[in-house]
């Protein structure tokens, strides 16, 4: 455990040194991540004034909350991992990753944690200047924030390794920019990024259910906007640890094939 | 060699990579749609060999012979076909985290230092992965940066470095674990003669300390003089020579190179009734001999000749290495 820590703190260190250097891709990628739900957020709040101040049990500070709190959580949940594994694959930099004697998922990991802690200083006022302008008023009991923590942290790990497990995809194909962009048009879709999945018809919505990407994103952001009831606030939790477990399996046996075959067709 | 004390030992080992083929143009691209063609590569042939603990092993071969993917084999990167290797006890590409703790794979053109960061941090960062206790890593920094002079260059990032200065820094994070077993494939390339020097000085002398064995290719002879009594020598993935460095001489290359400088000149004498002549200049002539006859030979050129010197060496070890690749690609033509 305390090598652990140790490795982490390494990791951690050397993430955040590099994202200093490269500070305007940085507020780049900052700023995506923030126009992207404002627009949605634009977009559905205004529906909602000209069909007199809701849609589908969405009023029009609802949607503003929503959407602030899918740029946190989105934020605090995705990862870019499945970009980067095809040049590192290409480059040979994976090869020197499985010399070393640690898992290579540790330090994507940390990697990601790094960048997420350091943007938090402009996302946080973000939101908050967000919150101000939209006139969102929004009163969490303290029991939901506590609840909040551990789900966000499910949400993490298991949309993680999920997509740890889509960058290992890199070992079969080339191409994986096709199947990366084939995947987010999903997320946006089944993980409430585009809209409040109450919205969605009653079929599509029992679809979302039993995907991963619910789970990832819109459930995190219903429990901090409490509109969830006991029963589905831990159903949602059976269903992160559900997601999270399969995705550590799916992710341990694509892992184990892809370094197989990059060891049989050449590193 | 004693098994008892081999480090690594290789049986059959080989590799066949499996590669899809194409023709140029549209219809063939069509075609490879429909049914793909693929060719096998055998890269590595059934090679055998052992190295002890402590050796220092040239691994030497034209460009795919199947040098690399031998080392990458032992250094867990890459999955045999067929055949057997241990390394340290350990099947390396099971990639046992003990294993991979004890072992260095360096590659010339590869880099394991994080781009961004300065060098020390990168270190920094070895020390947590390899769990390497905090005096054994201090010590092992002063002394790496003592012997490789690293001093100006630790708190720069990797970035600023010349090649050199990057090269040298790549060996000193490969060796921070102070590993058992050094792969190095080519260490020294694109690095100028002292840098090279010194790299070579630093592996004699790590070796002497730790008692590491090395297994290292390089396209330098100066490399391989410098550092190995030992080569072993593969060609089209097949093992060609294992044995002293002078041996191969002695086996593939059995002629010695005489120079004669000459007092008054040769006058239009004929010189090749002595040997070969490789370079005739006025008043200086090199011939290379058969092994066998050097004795002779020499004996009647100071008797017919006026000779001011001479020399007998033994060819440079780059021809010795050309001889040995042509012998192999006329014997392989033939056959």
């Amino acid at each position: 455990m305390t090598a652990f820590y140790s490795i982490y703190r390494g990791y951690f260190r050397t993430a955040l040194v590099v994202q200093f250097q490269y500070r305007v891709a940085m507020i780049i990628w900052l700023l995506g991540g923030i126009i992207e739900p404002v627009m949605y957020l634009v977009v559905w709040r205004t529906v909602a004034q000209q069909q007199g101040g809701a849609v589908g049990g969405y009023a029009v500070n609802d949607f503003a909350v929503y959407f602030i709190a899918i740029m946190l959580v989105e934020h605090g949940t995705f990862s870019w991992i499945m970009w980067e594994y095809d040049f590192r694959i290409r480059m040979g930099q994976f090869s020197s990753q499985l010399l070393k004697p640690i898992h290579p998922i540790h330090s994507d990991i940390a990697d990601n944690i790094g960048y997420k802690f350091l943007t938090l200083t402009v996302m946080a006022p973000t939101a908050a200047l967000l919150a101000w302008f939209f006139n969102a008023s929004w009163q969490p009991d303290a029991r939901t924030l506590a609840i909040f923590v551990p789900v966000l942290i499910l949400a993490f790990l298991m949309r993680f390794f999920w997509e740890w497990s889509l960058a290992m995809l890199a070992f079969w194909t080339t191409r994986v920019d096709a199947i990366n962009q084939a995947y987010f048009i999903v997320v946006l879709f089944f993980a409430g990024r585009l809209a409040p999945l109450e919205l969605f018809p009653q079929f599509l919505q029992r679809v979302a259910d039993f995907l991963p990407f619910r789970w990832m994103l819109a459930f995190p952001v219903e429990l901090l906007l409490g509109r969830l009831t006991p029963g589905e606030l831990w159903l949602g939790i059976a269903a992160q640890l559900f997601w999270l477990v399969a995705g550590y399996l799916v992710m341990q046996v694509i892992y184990r094939a892809g370094i197989r075959r990059y060891a049989a067709f050449g590193a | 060699m004693t098994q008892d004390n081999a480090v690594i030992q290789i049986e059959d080992l080989s590799k066949i990579y499996t590669v899809t083929e194409r023709e140029a143009g549209l219809a063939a691209a069509l075609r490879s749609l429909v049914s793909r063609k693929t060719r096998d590569v055998r890269a590595v042939d059934k090679i055998s060999f052992s190295v002890d603990e402590g050796e220092i092993v040239g691994f030497l071969g034209p460009n795919g012979a199947g040098k690399t993917t031998t080392l990458k084999m032992l250094a867990g990167l890459l999955h045999p076909t067929d055949g057997r290797a241990t390394v340290l006890d350990f099947r390396p590409w099971e990639r046992n985290r003990d294993y991979l703790r004890r072992m260095t794979l360096v590659m010339g053109q590869r880099n394991q230092l994080v781009w961004d960061i300065p060098v020390i941090d990168t270190f920094e960062l070895n020390r947590a992965v390899y769990r390497i206790p905090e005096p054994d890593y201090k010590r092992t920094v002063d002394e790496l940066t003592d012997l490789l002079e690293l001093a100006p260059l630790l708190r720069k990032p990797t970035r600023n470095l010349s090649l050199g200065e990057r090269m040298k820094c790549e060996i000193a994070a490969a060796l921070l674990h102070r590993p058992w077993v050094l792969f190095l494939d080519e260490p020294t390339i694109g690095l100028d003669v002292t840098m090279q020097r010194r790299i070579r000085q630093f592996i004699v002398d790590y070796n002497q300390r730790t008692g590491a064995t090395v297994l290292l290719t390089s396209h330098y002879m100066a490399d391989v003089e410098a550092l190995c009594k030992r080569v072993i020598v593969i060609h089209h993935g097949k093992l060609l020579f294992d044995g002293d460095l002078s041996g191969l001489a002695d086996r593939f290359a059995p002629f010695k190179t005489v120079e004669v400088e000459l007092q008054n000149g040769a006058g239009g004498r004929p010189l090749d009734e002595y040997g070969e002549v490789l370079v005739r200049s006025p008043g200086r002539v090199t011939l290379r001999v058969p092994k066998v006859e050097t004795a002779s030979v020499t004996g009647r050129i100071l008797t017919d000749l006026d000779v001011a010197d001479l020399t007998v060496q033994d060819p440079p070890i780059e021809d010795v290495i050309e001889q040995v690749f042509s012998q192999e690609a006329t014997e392989s033509e033939e056959g």
